[in-house]
């Protein structure tokens, strides 16, 4: 919304639409409680995109004071749980949203897993990785993953040797992490997989009695194979580096690259092994991120500013499913709690695994199927039972806020009124007619909201309204 | 509502035919599974995961099991395991993504949107009548089990299933779920996506009603193991046993892409596995519940026939195995043949029998369906069932 001349003083601190900054925050971050949107919406449209996109303006998140508050979170280092606990601490208090945000959706796409290694400082090393390049140029990110121990392992780079490959990261690298399917050969595999021979780590410490050590990057020149490679048409003495470089310049790598960023921050797309047979949902959408692509040479950050300030992206109004992971957080934002170092942040993984995400842990190579496929009638029970129970604590922040807000309201408080404050509190939900509907005809046969005669019981009805508005569909969505 | 749907012409006791499926993900090793322990070529290929021929638990003097199958042998010993040899397609894919996708809609050259257990499920509950007709444990549901317009339920947590389980109050609750469902309710022009979720919100709340009984009607004597797929087992085991009128299950036991490390982690995987099956099967007979159940257990796809010093890598020609009382136990098909002319691009082994041919023996001989539009043609099928006495 742009201001106008005729707009009272008290609404001049306001440049951008509450509805349209909740929702850029849904998608370049985890939500937002109303506080959140009040600042951002101070800024002009394009402003606000530029902080999201340049998070290094903004100071970290200091997760480490959780272990100072706690030590046994400090001294789990070698329990997952606990670090996925500090991720999602950082989603909920970081100033820099779209970091995280970016770190899930490579962790998605360049999927690497702690279930084969079991080795917990190389999967924590490897997210960080993601963290600091996340919106680095397509070719730091690539060689940064290339030199990960925890991807190396992951992807048995470490048993690829000179005089015997092991493709299967110079398969995957291809297939899931930059080009898709069909735009290459059974030899290019081969030919990366030769390229890639050397890059190892050196083995840390052994587990006993201390637990794990990181595992750090080797590059060993007498297990590399330097002799000539053809990859991709290009003919030459290649080392990994070259053929990142060769996969950055391939459209094929924007087009794929493009597709998932789309389908991550825009609307759902069909799953990835549809693509090189289904045309992506908004061709014009795709063609508009390649050519950001290829303006910038593979710059992650001018292709993601494109995208958020594009009219596409502005109108993709709940087009995705949630993931469990945005879920999870968006609840817990929505509920306030976790704010501070509190303890009880580790249980959330079991909460992710039940919903069919474990962070840190990816089910394949592959990531995990998104969109419609995170929900199923399992998967649909532990999310609406978690947003029902989260948000049933009558004394975290969140909830009483809504209450002050209703209270603050004409009594007694109108059935639209009533449900309006409800969706409000939810991030701006936008739900639909018929849902209103059902929700206000419930709101009526309970008679007049009204705490002046009836604080206890109408606390009570908003905690059931509230309930009822985290079960909608609407909320599945983002 | 009628809790059992479809022909009822197979069982003994008159009790409609039950299919289990257990899905091993990754790629399990048929070579390591079903080993060619006198054939010099397989050690020659495998001098690091080969198993030693005195380890072997021989089926006959050609191949044997891997030494930790033991529960699965006890079983074959029973007579009731096929052995599927050399099972795959042509031009089998080395995507786990790909491949999978390939053995769950029975499309190898385009993107199925229909699984082909879905299309089961299409004809045994054509109206959708009972949403447990298929029950799939643990996370999401398989592409199988997935088409538009036909219901399968997922279950995470049989002990604590059910919308809202939190709120202590059960008027409220039960209030909450009336409303829950009017809000469900499909709405013309919503979109697809969302009739989808409407679908699946009310049929959780049906099968929630439907799958309560199950933890509460079991007992049992038989001691599962604490692994995931050995629970997953006890799971089917007790809602098959409350007789809710499942006629599909399903399972998944992951972990088998053994690029490297190979020789634990099989091991590992294998003893889970075939224990479990020995138990379940176990735990049926006590039940009076095994004779109407046939298990498959496939993967989606086998490994490269030489090892890469530490694991193997995607191959093709893998194994499957077709477990039940009805079943004729033995080798069927051909194993792969293995001189080194015959293998696949120099490096896998050859697939001896269509997939698509076991699915249609599965789903002639033991569901009575026609198999042509479920696996999209006409493949040739084997006989493993036991004639039944008229």
């Amino acid at each position: 919304m742009v201001l106008t001349a005729t707009q009272t003083e008290s609404e001049t601190s306001q440049n951008t639409d509450d509805d349209l900054v909740a929702h850029l925050l849904r998608r370049a971050g985890f939500g937002a409680d109303s506080a959140e949107i009040e600042k951002y919406a101070a800024y002009e449209y394009d402003e606000i995109v530029d902080r999201l996109v340049n998070p290094e303006r903004f100071d970290d998140v200091e997760d480490d004071l959780l272990g100072r508050y706690y030590p046994h979170i400090a001294a789990n280092k070698d329990n997952p749980a606990v670090w996925n606990g500090r991720w999602i601490y950082r989603m909920l208090n970081t100033d820099r949203p779209l970091q995280e945000k970016m770190t899930l959706f490579w962790h998605g796409i360049l999927a690497t897993g702690w279930t084969k290694s079991e080795h917990t400082p190389s999967m924590v090393n490897h997210i960080e990785m993601l963290r600091t390049n996340c919106l680095a140029n397509f070719r730091t990110i690539l060689v940064e993953l290339s030199r990960d121990p925890a991807m190396i392992y992951w992807l048995d780079n470490n048993e690829n040797h000179g005089d015997a490959i092991n493709e299967n990261y110079g398969r995957e690298i291809l297939e899931l992490f930059s080009m898709g399917i069909g735009n290459y050969t059974e030899d290019d595999i081969k030919n990366a997989a030769r390229a890639f021979t050397g890059w190892t780590f050196k083995q840390p410490l052994p587990l006993y009695p201390f637990g794990h050590f990181e595992a750090r990057f080797l590059y060993r020149e007498d297990d590399h194979d330097d002799g000539e490679k053809e990859f991709l048409g290009h003919r030459g003495r290649f080392n990994g580096e070259d053929i990142v470089d060769i996969i950055a310049r391939q459209e094929a790598t924007a087009r794929f690259v493009s597709r998932h960023l789309y389908s991550f921050f825009v609307a759902d797309e069909a799953q990835v092994p549809a693509w090189s047979i289904q045309a992506p949902r908004d061709p014009d959408a795709i063609q508009t991120l390649v050519d950001a692509w290829f303006e910038s040479d593979a710059d992650i950050r001018h292709v993601m500013s494109v995208l958020l300030r594009s009219d596409f992206f502005k109108e993709a109004r709940y087009e995705r499913v949630k993931s469990p992971t945005e879920f999870v957080a968006n609840v817990l934002k929505i509920s306030g709690d976790y704010r501070y170092p509190d303890p009880g942040l580790e249980s959330f993984e079991g909460t992710l695994v039940a919903m069919g995400q474990k962070l840190m842990d990816p089910p394949t190579v592959e990531g995990w199927h998104a969109g419609k496929e995170w929900i199923d009638g399992g998967t649909l029970t532990e999310r609406v039972n978690f947003a029902v129970e989260t948000l049933s604590d009558t004394s975290k922040p969140g909830f009483r806020e809504l209450i002050a807000n209703l209270e603050a309201c004409d009594q007694p408080v109108s059935e639209g009124i009533f449900v309006d404050t409800v969706l409000r509190h939810l991030c701006r939900l936008e739900v639909s007619d018929e849902t209103r509907g059902t929700l206000q005809a419930h709101a009526i046969t309970q008679g007049a909201l009204d705490f002046d005669s009836d604080r206890e019981g109408s606390e009570k009805r908003v905690l059931q309204m509230l309930n009822l508005a985290v079960a909608t569909r609407e909320f599945q969505f983002e | 509502m009628s809790m059992t749907n479809g022909n009822s012409t197979n069982g003994q006791h008159g009790k409609d035919p039950v299919l289990l499926v257990v899905q091993l993900s990754g790629g399990n090793d048929f070579m390591n599974t079903i080993i060619p322990y006198a054939e010099g070529i397989y050690y020659d290929s495998r001098p690091l995961v080969g198993i030693p021929e005195d380890k072997v638990l021989p089926l006959n003097d050609k191949v044997g099991f891997h030494p930790c199958a033991g529960g699965l042998k006890e079983l074959y010993d029973e007579g009731i395991v096929a052995i599927i040899q050399g099972i795959g397609y042509e031009n089998s894919s080395r995507s786990h993504f790909r491949a999978m996708d390939i053995w769950h809609t029975c499309e190898p050259d385009t993107i199925g949107t229909e699984g082909w257990l879905a299309r089961v499920i299409r004809e045994f509950d054509p109206e959708g009548t009972n949403p447990i007709t298929a029950v799939s444990f643990g996370r999401g549901l398989p592409r199988a089990l997935a088409a538009p317009n036909v219901t399968a339920t997922s279950v995470g947590d049989l002990d604590n299933y059910g919308l809202m389980s939190s709120i202590e109050a059960e008027q409220e609750r039960q209030e909450n779920l009336d409303i829950f469902k009017r809000m469900y309710t499909p709405a013309v022009g919503s979109g697809l996506v969302m009739d989808y979720l409407s679908q699946t919100g009310r049929d959780v709340i049906r099968g929630a009603d439907i799958l309560a009984v199950a933890p509460e009607r079991y007992t049992s004597e038989v001691e599962y193991a604490d692994n995931p797929i050995a629970q997953s087992l006890r799971d089917v085991a007790r809602v098959h046993t409350a007789g809710l009128g499942t006629r599909i299950f399903y399972t998944n036991h992951g972990g088998y892409d053994h690029h490297a490390q190979e020789v634990p982690t099989h091991a590992k995987l294998l003893t889970e596995l075939c224990d479990g099956l020995r138990d379940f099967m176990q735990d049926l007979r006590d039940h009076d519940a095994a004779e109407e159940v046939m298990i498959l257990v496939f993967t989606e796809f086998g490994r490269r026939i030489k090892d890469n010093g530490s694991g193997t890598d995607h191959g093709s020609g893998g194994g499957a195995f077709m477990i039940g009382e009805r079943v004729a136990g033995g080798l069927y098909s051909e194993y792969p043949p293995l001189e080194r002319t015959e293998w696949l691009n120099d490096e896998d082994m050859r697939h001896t029998i269509d997939f698509r041919g076991v699915y249609s023996t599965i789903l002639q001989q033991w569901l009575h369906l026609d198999p042509v539009p479920i696996v999209n043609g006409n493949f040739e099928q084997i006989n493993p069932y036991v004639k039944v006495a008229a």
